[in-house]
């Protein structure tokens, strides 16, 4: 029996960036590394009119591929921040990439075709298609980890992301396996119109429900799965650090919310407890340990350790305002951590790139308009009103208190205190201390962009907050309506 | 005036004149001079402004006036919401008094980076203003948590030697209390079913609930009043900030937790505040004794005044959880004397400071051989900050401790002490820095007020001996809205059929 054609339509998009991917790379074989620049910019436009595509899809819900992918307003809305957050680290590693001479054509590639493997997450709705797709991310960040293949801190990020990434991966499937197992059945649908007759699940169905949570925790790097990220962040190169900390983890914490929500819907009271406690852990450790860094990278790590715990505090509550507040998290999350690594991209004495916090000392002087976008990128990662990062935070809390998670929260708004004394710290030394020496003008214009671009959304978000709000509701009504 | 967006433009106004500074260019001495002119002359015209609020008051309304109601986040029921009453349109009219003193403070002792410092005064106006102005718990949270961020620069970046330790405790120590008070307004939330302030008002909450509320928001405003034991980051702060800093902290931002008091705790969570009012008695007088008595050992005059102020606003807590009238329109009146006075007591500490760049006591003596003109004023501070009569000091302090007799005599006489240890180091300050003999040689080069100084001054001692001579132009104003608190709190505790003695 042949299969009917699957529509292709709900996966527009997808398709769409595979075969630029594919036609990029030819362009950039042929015409070798002269042509980065260009590559780099059709990847770009490709991943914008991808964007533009998931937006025209609307608000339906489309099954396709035999149930395999899942077109719905949750995908729009994570699949726009993915594309949005991929094509602005495309445009902020042209300048390294030509700096460091590693102007390599398959850079900006590599970063689409991770960029499809998200979208694929995203989409996901059989855990066959979700690790096709965390694969096909995952292999091309692998690559890209260790991309300056002459720097030995490079090579050992990649090498170290791509062992315990690859520990991880073998979690997930043997979860995945226990999955199948004991539910006879790999497609989120499916799995959710079993557990919805009210049973107990069984032990082995919890137990694999478990081990794929625990591999996804790896890929969003919650606490206790998060000992790669501090190394991988610190040595790969920046540009690449600056995707990292963006793109994919948007991208898998979305993956995480539907698989938790969708197919093991039915079994919050299971997975609420890991959840749980891997936020706290993860909210706890991204605030004590980012005190005594000093490499300002490293220091993102945790603090993004830390951003994932209260993006958490969302899904634990396990509700649609809990999932929408984990949405709304992760939108803000996504332009005031792209801004910060703009700055840390733009932090370069005589042409070479440093990366260590007190090389900020006096910034306010030297360079004002860079300091003053800092500042508004830390108070805004403190939770600090009037700063987007501030409406993340009271969202998520809104949906912990509506849950009754009361102790969560509390623990959670303590660890952003102790969270704002290292965001102070940085501007502490951008402002109260003596400047050290000057950094180089920023000179590249696109990077000039996206630092007033993510600044003033940084700054200016609650004036009309509305949008994104109204976005990400109607992404998570999407979610439970399924 | 009517139908004009008022509080909006009063509140707004100063960040426009932050963004006239921030596109100033050209030499520093331009810069500077430009930006002093236009903060200058916004803050002025932000304070005429304001008295079209107060002109527009109508004292015998004790609802919110002049309201502005906008949608701002319609899914959640968050809007933006501006009104003032009785209890708030004087605070707003004392930002906006002291700020182009504040900014004048600043002309010459401010010398690097004017154009921040300038910005960032404004924008702290914005938000002070705001604060006392926002009718919605999230509006008004953004507004008081918004005030960390300038404030912090300010002692941070213009502050003394030991400006980083005193920015990050005042910092982390407000923060720590303010994000209890955000898990209580979202609890709050769902109860009301939206932020705004006059329906959570409304609202009964269940007593079991009402504690667990009254302790967060107390913990956000004890620290910002302060109340012993977290008054801690306050001598810090004071010590470290440059003057203006100091004026607008104790002037205003201490303030803000007196008004959460009186907007928040006691009208919403009236059986709380029956509960707890003893434990706010006794924070009170400890802070009024042992403060006063740490005072007294300081070496540090702004230290001491800071420790001053802690004292004063014990009088304060003790007056609003009298829920007496007296006690209350005392307490209200006390801190916007406060705010006159120790502003003004903080300015005389600069005038010195500009000259020696020394705030220690020791050092001082015998100015009133060389700065008659500014003994006078210190003197009057002093005394006003005492509370002698015909001073502004006095009406507040005779109200509270009247409203403390009637509901507690032993809270009454142990403030009568406090009274007694406040004259003690006040006058012991006064006498060690202007009397005596001169023995340092570098006094011998001081020189008396100069004539931008008398012109920050002149307003502060017109506005203290109006408060003091005159007080019902003062007292009126929050007279109704006062009654209506008691009122409305009365109400609340009879209905939860817990029968309030009536004390009025």
């Amino acid at each position: 029996m042949i299969a009917p054609f699957p529509d292709l339509w709900p996966a527009l998009p997808e398709i769409v960036l595979a075969l630029s991917g594919l036609a990029l790379l030819m362009l950039g074989v042929f015409r070798g590394d002269t042509s980065t620049r260009t590559v780099a910019y059709i990847a770009v436009v490709a991943m914008l009119f991808a964007a533009v595509l998931s937006m025209g899809y609307g608000t339906g819900r489309a099954v396709t591929f035999n149930g395999l992918f899942v077109m719905d307003a949750f995908g729009v809305f994570v699949k726009v921040l993915v594309l949005v957050a991929s094509s602005l680290a495309v445009l902020m590693s042209l300048s390294y990439l030509e700096r460091e001479q590693i102007r390599k054509p398959e850079f900006p590639v590599l970063m689409l075709f991770a960029t499809l493997g998200m979208l694929m997450m995203v989409s996901a709705n059989d855990l066959m298609s979700l690790y096709v797709g965390l694969e096909t991310q995952s292999l091309a960040l692998y690559v890209i980890a260790s991309f300056r293949r002459d720097s030995a801190k490079s090579s050992e990020a990649g090498l170290k992301y791509f062992v315990l990434g690859a520990l991880s991966s073998g979690l997930l499937l043997y979860g995945a396996s226990l999955v199948y197992g004991f539910a006879g059945s790999t497609s989120f649908d499916k799995l959710a119109a079993l557990l919805a007759g009210g049973e107990h699940p069984s032990a082995g169905l919890v137990v694999g429900m478990v081990f794929v949570a625990a591999g996804l925790a790896f890929k969003v790097s919650a606490v206790p799965f998060h000992m790669w990220t501090p190394d991988v962040y610190e040595g790969a190169p920046t540009p690449v650090t600056a995707f990292f900390a963006v793109a994919p983890k948007i991208a898998a914490i979305a993956l995480f919310t539907r698989l938790l929500v969708e197919p093991f819907g039915h079994m919050t009271h299971q997975w609420q407890q890991i959840i749980i406690a891997s936020s706290v852990l993860s909210m706890i450790l991204g605030s004590f340990a980012a005190i005594t860094q000093s490499n300002i990278k490293r220091l993102m790590a945790y603090s993004s350790i830390g951003h994932i715990g209260y993006a958490l505090v969302g899904l634990a509550t396990g509700t649609e305002e809990g999932i929408r507040g984990l949405l709304i998290y992760m939108a803000v999350y996504l332009f005031m951590n792209v801004g910060a690594f703009a700055v840390i991209l733009s932090m370069k004495q005589k042409g070479r790139m440093v990366e260590e916090i007190k090389d900020l000392a006096g910034l306010s002087r030297t360079n004002p308009m860079l300091a003053a976008a800092m500042a508004i990128f830390m108070f805004s990662m403190a939770g600090i009103p009037p700063m987007a990062g501030f409406f993340g935070k009271l969202y998520v809390f809104l949906a912990a208190i509506q849950a009754h998670l009361y102790t969560v929260a509390v623990i959670g708004v303590l660890t952003s205190v102790v969270g704002a004394y290292y965001y102070l710290r940085i501007i502490k030394i951008m402002y109260f201390d003596e400047p050290a020496e000057a950094f180089d003008p920023v000179g590249d214009d696109g990077m000039q962009a996206i630092l007033i671009g993510t600044s003033l959304f940084t700054l200016l978000f609650f004036v009309i907050p509305a949008p994104i709000l109204n976005a990400a509701a109607a992404a998570a009504a999407a979610l439970f309506a399924g | 005036m009517a139908g004009w967006p008022i509080l909006s433009i009063t509140t707004f106004l100063p960040l426009v004149g932050a963004l006239f500074i921030l596109i100033i260019r050209g030499s520093k001495e331009d810069v500077d001079r430009n930006a002093r002119n236009v903060a200058l002359w916004t803050t002025l015209i932000t304070f005429a402004l304001s008295l079209f609020i107060w002109i527009n008051f109508d004292p015998s309304n004790p609802n919110y006036q002049m309201v502005e109601k906008a949608e701002w986040i319609p899914a959640f029921k968050i809007s933006y919401h501006m009104g003032v009453d009785g209890i708030s349109v004087l605070f707003v009219i004392l930002s906006t008094f002291l700020m182009p003193l504040c900014i004048l403070a600043s002309w010459e002792s401010v010398q690097k980076r004017v154009k921040e410092y300038m910005v960032a005064f404004l924008v702290l106006e914005t938000l002070m203003i705001g604060m006392f102005c926002a009718l919605d718990f999230v509006l008004f949270y953004m507004f008081f948590e918004g005030v960390l961020i300038p404030m912090f620069l300010i002692i941070g970046v213009w502050g003394g030697p030991r400006r980083v330790y005193a920015a990050f405790k005042f910092f982390l120590y407000t923060l720590l209390g303010s994000v209890l008070m955000l898990l209580a307004i979202l609890a709050m939330y769902f109860v009301a079913g939206t932020t705004d302030v006059p329906t959570i008002t409304a609202t009964a909450f269940p007593r079991s609930m009402q504690m667990w509320l009254w302790l967060a928001f107390f913990a956000s405003f004890a620290v910002k009043v302060p109340m012993w034991p977290v008054h801690t980051w306050l001598p810090d702060a004071h010590v470290e900030a440059p003057t203006a800093g100091s004026v607008i902290l104790a002037g205003v931002l201490l303030k803000m937790g007196g008004y959460g008091f009186l907007r928040f705790n006691i009208p919403i969570l009236p059986e709380a505040t029956e509960f707890f009012a003893p434990l706010v008695y006794t924070l009170s007088i400890v802070a009024l004794v042992y403060t006063s008595l740490v005072a007294l050992a300081q070496e540090d005059m702004k230290k001491l005044i800071a420790y001053s102020s802690v004292a004063h606003m014990g009088y304060v807590t003790v007056g609003m959880f009298t829920l007496n009238t007296q006690g209350i329109g005392g307490s209200i009146y006390q801190m916007l004397s406060h705010g006159v006075v120790s502003g003004a007591l903080f300015l005389c500490v600069g005038v010195v400071y500009d000259r020696m760049h020394t705030r220690e006591i020791a050092q001082y003596g015998g100015l009133v051989k060389l700065m008659p003109k500014y003994a006078v004023v210190f003197l009057f501070m002093t005394l006003a900050s005492v509370g002698l009569p015909g001073t502004s000091g006095f009406i507040g302090e005779f109200l509270v401790l009247l409203g403390a007799f009637r509901d507690n005599t032993w809270v009454a006489t142990l403030m009568a002490l406090g009274l007694v240890l406040g004259a003690a180091y006040a006058l012991l300050l006064y006498r060690r820095v202007v009397y005596g003999v001169i023995t340092n040689p570098h006094v011998r080069s001081m020189f008396d007020l100069t004539p931008r100084e008398v012109a920050v001054f002149v307003p502060l001692v017109i506005v203290v001996l109006w408060m003091g001579i005159y007080p019902n132009s003062f007292l009126s104003v929050p007279a109704a809205s006062v009654e209506q608190l008691i009122t409305v709190y009365q109400t609340k505790l009879a209905a939860a059929g817990n029968v309030a003695v009536a004390v009025r």
